[in-house]
């Protein structure tokens, strides 16, 4: 961990990060047991799962999504897995069942 | 120097779609998996915008959200100690006000405190009221865990009667926590503040809009927000169920979301029949010691609470218990 | 703004305390956060004074407790202000939580003392239990020993604490009741000369919403040691800027100090090591000391942290003897007296060659009257050829 930079002489002073939001490279995937997957054709983008994941680990995009019964959506919700811990809130809150945990094979 | 305001309260946030998208407290934090404080985070996070200083006191947010050399937040942040949140949030208000007023700095900038139950109810609440007395015009949010969850789930002054904490254990002459929670709401109106309200994180579009409020009132004084974090290690419950933990506790009236906004009193969600109290409990591992005459007495103790409730609003808010 | 040579000629009586409250004005200072204490209240009642009838314009923070001043003076000074505050004695003691945080956080502003016992038993009179209790808490540490002295200390202060190679916090630290309720003429040098000598310099990681930083955070095992040894190399930087802001503080002034005085040292065979008001009274004494023979100097400790070892190897240099008074007492400790602890380590490291006694005196502001500092020099004078191994309780009953 204490790699390049990380001496005395180039540290900011007092443990003070300069870096906003640096946790971003610290990636929280690796805590995960089950796995969520978002059913696409079932989800009805009421956005719940991105309100409540506590780890901003559901990505909200302006992708557009036809589903097989022909409906068109201008939102998608997807998965970050490089954060998501796996503790199934989504699956949970999702009104519409649209979010399925299932175990993670490593 | 209290500048009437003419203009009212406006919402900007009147659908779910209002939220912001642009995340301002980042993944990658600590937070055990399915800790609400992360949700809760977020939204105040959203609410409060790019132009806001966050001081936050010693517990779980604090450590989780900032090991070195990792921090989860993009607006200024700062933590000094576990019993000075109020004081540190002081600080940064009235130095915000002389450099404006100096012309050194040439916006406004609103300050936000973030604490947890120990940090508010018990150790920290000198430095708090002493911030309210004065009048600093700081929004100061309590996640209350009902617990000293960061040094492993002791008890505090917010800890409910019958919770098993690790210092109020389920042994053959104790039966957990045999206190009852403290009123931190009481207390914190008694200073008279312009704003203060109750939130859930399974409400969030209620605590969303009560976190707008209570920035827009902070041009009055302090303000103050009192959220509920059910917290899936301390409270012993599977992380997947935490917002349907703090569902229940509103749906069975133990958590009444409400407002005092100017000395009026509201409650901000009805429920019109109540579910009985052993929902809420059963689920959680910290009540699993109590005996049918133990919820009963919780129960009735929440019956009266409701009662209170209803008189305090002139009608019935929160009704009676489905059969 | 009045000339500088009109400045000087006009002194004005001031207690130390009030003086403190001058220089406070002086460098328009932005937030000050205190709790009243005696016998540092009447600097901040006198600051008080300054901002109700416009001479300061700053945020006054009537906090609740010294913890909750030391707070808020901090995050004011991390927010980008220049923050004050002052204590003693028991609102020191509540404070020591945060003092290692300001120091640890980097975060400069400077505090006066007006050094008290500490409880129990309860005393609002003078010694430095308070100031001793709080030395290794990271912050730089002045004594100093004349209100005049007090003034220019705090403009001194500020210029170290805010220069961008130092980042530490400062305690101005005097007697309480013998200097602080004292007055004394004081000249001061107006707002102009004061902040053209300390302009502000904000911190560096002041909470920006343009530049945002985090601050107080969690350092684990592989980075906490780094941060603690920049607080070593920072201290280190402190005394060169220390040195460095009192000469030019001379040159522009007139008056300079030295971080470390001595005075009649020049043949003296003998010192006596003292700080504060002791110094003062020596230095009253020690002239007629001499004509009665003992060729004895008084070594000044002035700044104490950082511990100015140049100047105190260089001026003890040609001592035999060396009489440290300490006004507080380590318990238990080698040496009772925490100064002469500091003393015997500097002269083993540096390798000195005088014999030193540790006197302990002034315990609770015990009376010293000018005979007792004149059996001190006298000690000094003996102890050239003689040696006291054991730390000497000056003036206690039996
Ligand atoms: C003066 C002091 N006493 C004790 C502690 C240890 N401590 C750190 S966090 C904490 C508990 C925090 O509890 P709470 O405020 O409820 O927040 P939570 O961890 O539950 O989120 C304690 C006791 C401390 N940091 N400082
Ligand atoms: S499982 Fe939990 S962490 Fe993962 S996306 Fe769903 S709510 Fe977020
Ligand atoms: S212990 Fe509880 S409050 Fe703390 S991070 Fe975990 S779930 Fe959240």
């Amino acid at each position: 961990m204490a790699s390049g930079g990380s001496g005395w002489r180039t540290l900011p002073p007092g443990g003070i990060i300069v870096e906003p939001g640096s946790s971003l490279r610290y990636k929280t995937g690796t805590w995960r047991v089950m796995r969520p997957i978002i059913n696409q054709d079932k989800c009805v983008r009421c956005r719940m799962c991105w309100v409540y994941c506590p780890d901003a680990a559901i990505i909200e995009t302006d992708e557009e999504y036809v589903d097989s019964k022909g409906r068109r959506w201008n939102r998608t919700y997807k998965v970050n897995y490089d954060y998501c811990k796996g503790c199934g809130i989504c699956a949970e809150e999702c009104p519409v069942n649209a979010i399925e945990m299932v175990p993670e094979v490593k | 120097m209290m500048g009437s305001q003419p203009e009212r309260f406006k919402s900007k946030f009147r659908g779910i779609l209002d939220i912001p998208r642009e995340e301002r407290f980042v993944s990658g934090h600590r937070l055990c998996a399915g800790c609400p404080v992360g949700t809760v985070m977020r939204m105040l996070t959203k609410v409060a915008g790019k132009d806001s200083i966050i001081v936050n006191g010693t517990g779980c947010l604090e450590v989780s959200s900032t090991p070195y050399p990792y921090t989860s937040w993009m607006n200024p942040w700062i933590h000094v100690a576990f019993e000075n949140t109020g004081a540190v949030a002081s600080g940064v208000e009235a130095a915000l006000k002389v450099l404006k007023a100096k012309g050194v700095l040439g916006k406004d900038v609103k300050v936000v405190a973030v604490a947890g139950d120990g940090g508010t109810f018990d150790i920290g609440l000198q430095s708090l009221s002493g911030m309210l007395e004065r009048g600093h015009k700081v929004m100061y949010v309590l996640y209350d865990n009902e617990a000293y969850m960061n040094t492993g789930i002791q008890r505090s002054g917010a800890t409910p009667w019958g919770a098993w904490t690790t210092t109020t254990p389920v042994g053959k002459k104790w039966k957990g926590e045999w206190r009852w929670k403290k009123d931190i709401m009481g207390i914190v109106l008694a200073h008279r503040v312009p704003y203060a309200a109750t939130a859930s994180p399974s409400h969030p579009m209620d605590m969303i809009r009560k976190f707008e409020k209570a920035l827009y009132y902070t041009r009055e004084g302090p303000t103050f927000v009192h959220v509920l974090i059910p917290c899936t290690t301390g409270w012993r419950f599977d992380p997947a169920l935490s917002i349907k933990v703090a569902r229940l506790a509103v749906e069975t009236g133990i958590w009444v979301l409400y407002e005092v906004e100017k000395g009026k009193f509201r409650v901000t969600h009805k429920v019109r029949k109540r579910k009985p109290v052993r929902e809420y409990l059963k689920l959680q591992g910290r009540f699993r010691h109590l005996t049918d005459d133990d919820i009963e007495y919780i129960q009735k103790i929440v019956d009266e609470e409701v009662d209170r409730i209803n008189k305090m609003a002139g009608e019935e808010v929160i009704g009676p218990v489905e059969a | 703004m009045a000339a500088r040579g009109e400045v000087r000629a006009r002194p004005k009586p001031m207690s130390t305390n009030s003086a403190v409250a001058a220089a406070v004005k002086d460098l328009d200072v932005d937030v000050v956060s205190a709790y009243p204490i005696t016998p540092q209240t009447t600097v901040v009642e006198k600051i008080a004074e300054y901002i109700a009838n416009g001479e300061l314009e700053a945020e006054m923070i009537h906090v609740e407790s010294e913890h909750s001043a030391l707070s808020a003076a901090l995050a004011a000074a991390a927010t980008g202000a220049r923050a004050f505050t002052a204590t003693a004695s028991q609102g020191l003691a509540l404070m020591h939580e945060i003092l290692h945080i300001v120091s640890g956080l980097r975060v400069p502003l400077v505090m006066s003392i007006a050094m008290r016992a500490l409880s129990a038993p309860i005393s609002i009179w003078n010694d430095h239990s308070d100031l001793m209790n709080a030395r290794d808490s990271g912050w730089v540490i002045y004594f100093v020993h004349t209100a005049q002295e007090a003034y220019d200390t705090i403009l001194q202060a500020y210029r170290v604490a805010e220069d961008p190679e130092v980042l530490l916090p400062v305690m101005v630290a005097y007697d309480g009741f013998v200097m602080s309720h004292t007055v004394e003429p004081v000249v001061t040098v107006g707002r102009e000369n004061a902040l053209s000598y300390a302009p502000k310099r904000p911190f560096p990681y002041k909470l920006d919403p343009d530049n945002p930083v985090t601050m107080g955070t969690l350092a684990g095992p592989e980075w906490y040691y780094e941060f603690k040894y920049q607080q070593v190399q920072a201290m280190a930087k402190a005394l060169e800027k220390a040195r460095e802001a009192d000469r030019e503080f001379e040159r522009r002034f007139g008056r300079g100090y030295g971080v470390m005085e001595c005075f009649m040292c020049e043949g003296a065979e003998a010192l006596v090591m003292a700080t504060s008001s002791y110094a003062t009274t020596l230095k009253a004494i020690l002239p007629e000391m001499w004509r009665q023979g003992f060729k004895v100097g008084l070594l000044r400790l002035r700044l104490y942290r950082p511990f100015p070892i140049r100047e105190f190897t260089e001026y003890t240099s040609n001592a035999s003897s060396l009489v440290v008074v300490d006004r507080s007492i380590s318990f238990g400790a080698p040496y009772q007296g925490p100064l002469a602890s500091e003393v015997a380590s500097v002269k083993v490291k540096e390798g000195l060659d005088f014999n030193l006694v540790s006197v302990v005196a002034g315990i609770g502001q015990r009376k010293m009257e000018e005979e007792d500092f004149k059996a001190l020099v006298r000690l000094a004078w003996e102890a050239r050829s003689r040696k006291y191994p054991e730390t000497i309780f000056y003036g206690v009953r039996e």
